[in-house]
């Protein structure tokens, strides 16, 4: 049975619908991601679950209990917010502390409790500093333990990584996964990041206009996009314009060759356009032990990227990019050269239209 | 090369002299009492008055009456236009600095005919009335520094989503208030009040036409039948908004949390297993 259901919901803001038919299940300690882009609706999606904005339509049950109407402070729910939004007036430990005080938790609970969260997210030490004489990561990290201290039912991470700059984002990113493993916490996480989902989650939602185009695995999400909006948004993507030339067989033309697809055409005629399309790390410029397709190309330029090296080729008279591991011994062919591009017929996705 | 700045220190200096020699003037003239020889004896004097005492007093119970309810009125009405009807902001603004457009003679004559004789509520036909007149009064005078002071104080630290991180911590909205909301516009609230302090000290228009025995109309009366007092009165004026203005500088500056006087603190929450 899943502890947070989300069944049918949609909110509207005067004529602007924001969520249409947003359902969702999520499983006890289970981490969830809502990716997209701005304005796709997931911290709408978030919010609702809160408590700090009411659905128009649909139901929000934790588990078990209906909380559609539930104010927000009757929720039991820990919330993390962009901003940290630690309460400028109080100490750290204060801080930590106001959830329990507002629970009617007695003295020694309290002061036990915020021990335990201040050791946990490793700021003991700073407990009796203000919000102003921290850093941004140290500032979330309280933010984190301050939601986590009353021991909400529900975590919720609203972009919680946004303002923090690269290197403390990977490694808060880590304690928070971390974190939420040791507590068991089931956690929704908001983010645009599409390296930030795939990353720390057990399930991805990934939204566009409102909806949830596709609920999967990290690694669903990725190597099987179930639209064209997914397959765009998540990782980078060479397309193809094909043609169908057996629906019966699975054979699909372009660039000049017949290929197999890697899954059954149903519900497409021959003849059909159709879009594909490869993944930069799918192909290779030399054959590898699966490879048993390739395309034609003329080589445009290459960007050392440090671990990855990706090339620009251009085929059919269009650019695409490959990704390759930079492997000591790898010469790069001159720009110019003609070259054979090799890939596995299982990467290839047919995408939707 | 030092660039001198001619121009600029010029109108500085006689900005300067503009400012500070009627002052140095009614200074030294508050200190001639005594024929020959400077003395505070101006200034005794009006402490002896019993009327000034009196209207000293009158005063600043009717200021501090006003603080609070401006307080009462501004701080909710800001907190909830920021959190629930930020789309109502620029008209509450408007309305906020009416009271700088609408002159104070309007807003008595206003009183006047509203709570007069044969009103629903004649306020202006009791003491009582009078007094509530006066302080209302001086809470819409003060209207447009309390508004903004405490509006500023809440823009800079975003009280929506403090107030939205206090509700899923389990606070409602009373406590919120209470715990999170005052605390940290603490600032701006004493700000506002020490302009709405000096503004209601020195009112005169109001409070003389609702003919109240407060401290405008006295140095007016004393300015009439003395010489070397109403010098002294606007020296000692001079100097509690000084004395205001330097407060209002010291809390608005300070950040939250941050104490008057810094003291030992011992840690409340003591890890668990020291």
């Amino acid at each position: 049975m899943s502890f947070l259901a989300l069944a049918a919901i949609s909110k509207s803001f005067g004529p602007n619908q924001v969520v249409k038919d947003f359902n969702l299940s999520v499983g006890k300690g289970e981490f969830v991601s809502f990716l997209g882009p701005s304005g796709c609706g997931k911290t709408t999606v978030l919010r609702m679950v809160a408590g700090f904005e009411t659905p128009s339509a649909g139901t929000i049950r934790i588990d078990g209990q209906d909380v559609t109407r539930l104010p927000a402070n009757k929720r039991r729910i820990g919330m993390v917010f962009q901003a940290y939004a630690l309460f400028p007036n109080m100490s750290v430990s204060q801080n930590v502390a106001f959830g329990l005080k507002v629970a009617g938790a007695d003295r020694a609970t309290i002061s036990r409790r915020v021990g335990e969260m201040l050791e946990l997210i490793k700021l003991d030490h700073l407990g009796e500093r203000f919000p102003y004489q921290l850093s941004g990561g140290q500032q979330q990290r309280v933010a984190l333990a301050r939601a986590l201290a009353p021991k909400p039912n529900l975590l919720l991470l609203d972009e919680p990584l946004s303002a923090l700059d690269a290197q403390i984002r990977v490694s808060l990113r880590d304690d928070i996964r971390a974190i939420q493993r040791e507590l068991g916490i089931t956690t929704i996480f908001v983010t645009h990041d599409q390296e930030e989902a795939l990353s720390i989650s057990d399930r991805v939602v990934v939204m566009h206009q409102g909806r949830a185009d596709q609920l999967g695995t990290p690694a669903e999400i990725y190597n099987r996009p179930a639209t064209r909006f997914v397959a765009n948004f998540v990782g980078k993507l060479n397309t193809f314009e094909a043609r169908i030339a057996d629906a019966d067989e699975g054979q699909l033309n372009f660039a000049g060759k017949d290929f197999t697809a890697p899954t059954p055409l149903r519900g497409l005629r021959s003849g059909d356009p159709i879009t594909v399309a490869l993944r930069p790390e799918a192909l290779a410029l030399h054959r590898r032990h699966d490879d048993e397709a390739s395309l034609q190309g003329k080589v445009l330029d290459f960007n050392f990227l440090g671990s990855v090296i990706r090339a620009k080729v251009e085929v059919d008279g269009r650019p695409i990019c490959l990704d390759m591991f930079n492997q000591s011994g790898f010469t790069m062919p001159p720009v110019g050269t003609a070259t054979e591009l090799y890939f596995s017929r299982s990467d290839l996705l047919v995408l939707p239209e | 090369m030092k660039t001198i700045r001619l121009f600029p220190t010029i109108i500085t200096v006689l900005a300067g002299l503009y400012f500070l020699v009627p002052l140095i003037a009614t200074f030294k003239f508050s200190l001639e009492m005594k024929r020959g020889e400077l003395s505070f004896a101006a200034y005794q004097s009006v402490f002896q008055s019993d009327t000034f005492v009196q209207v000293i007093g009158f005063s600043v119970v009717a200021s501090l009456v006003a603080i609070v309810l401006g307080a009462l009125l501004v701080v909710p009405t800001a907190y909830w236009v920021r959190l629930k009807l930020p789309k109502v902001r620029p008209f509450i603004e408007f309305v906020s600095i009416l009271p700088l457009v609408i002159p104070s003679v309007v807003l008595v004559f206003g009183y006047a005919r509203i709570y007069g004789t044969g009103s629903f509520l004649p306020l202006t036909m009791t003491e009582t009335g009078l007094n509530v007149l006066l302080v209302i009064g001086y809470v819409v005078l003060s209207l447009p520094y309390m508004y903004r002071a405490v509006d500023n104080g809440m823009a800079a630290i975003d009280i929506a989503t403090l107030t939205e991180a206090a509700e899923s911590l389990g606070a409602s909205r009373l406590r919120t208030i209470l715990a999170v909301v005052f605390p940290n516009v603490r600032s701006a609230i004493v700000s506002g009040a020490f302009l709405t302090f000096s503004i209601s000290l020195g009112e005169f228009v109001i409070t003389s036409l609702l003919n109240r025995p407060a401290f405008g109309p006295y140095m007016v009366q004393i300015g009439q039948d003395y010489a070397y007092q109403p010098a002294a009165l606007a020296v000692m004026a001079f100097a509690v908004t000084w004395v205001f203005m330097a407060l209002m500088e010291f809390f608005g500056s300070r950040r939250p949390g941050q104490r008057i006087f810094p003291r030992l603190r011992v840690s409340r929450f003591r890890r668990v297993g020291s």
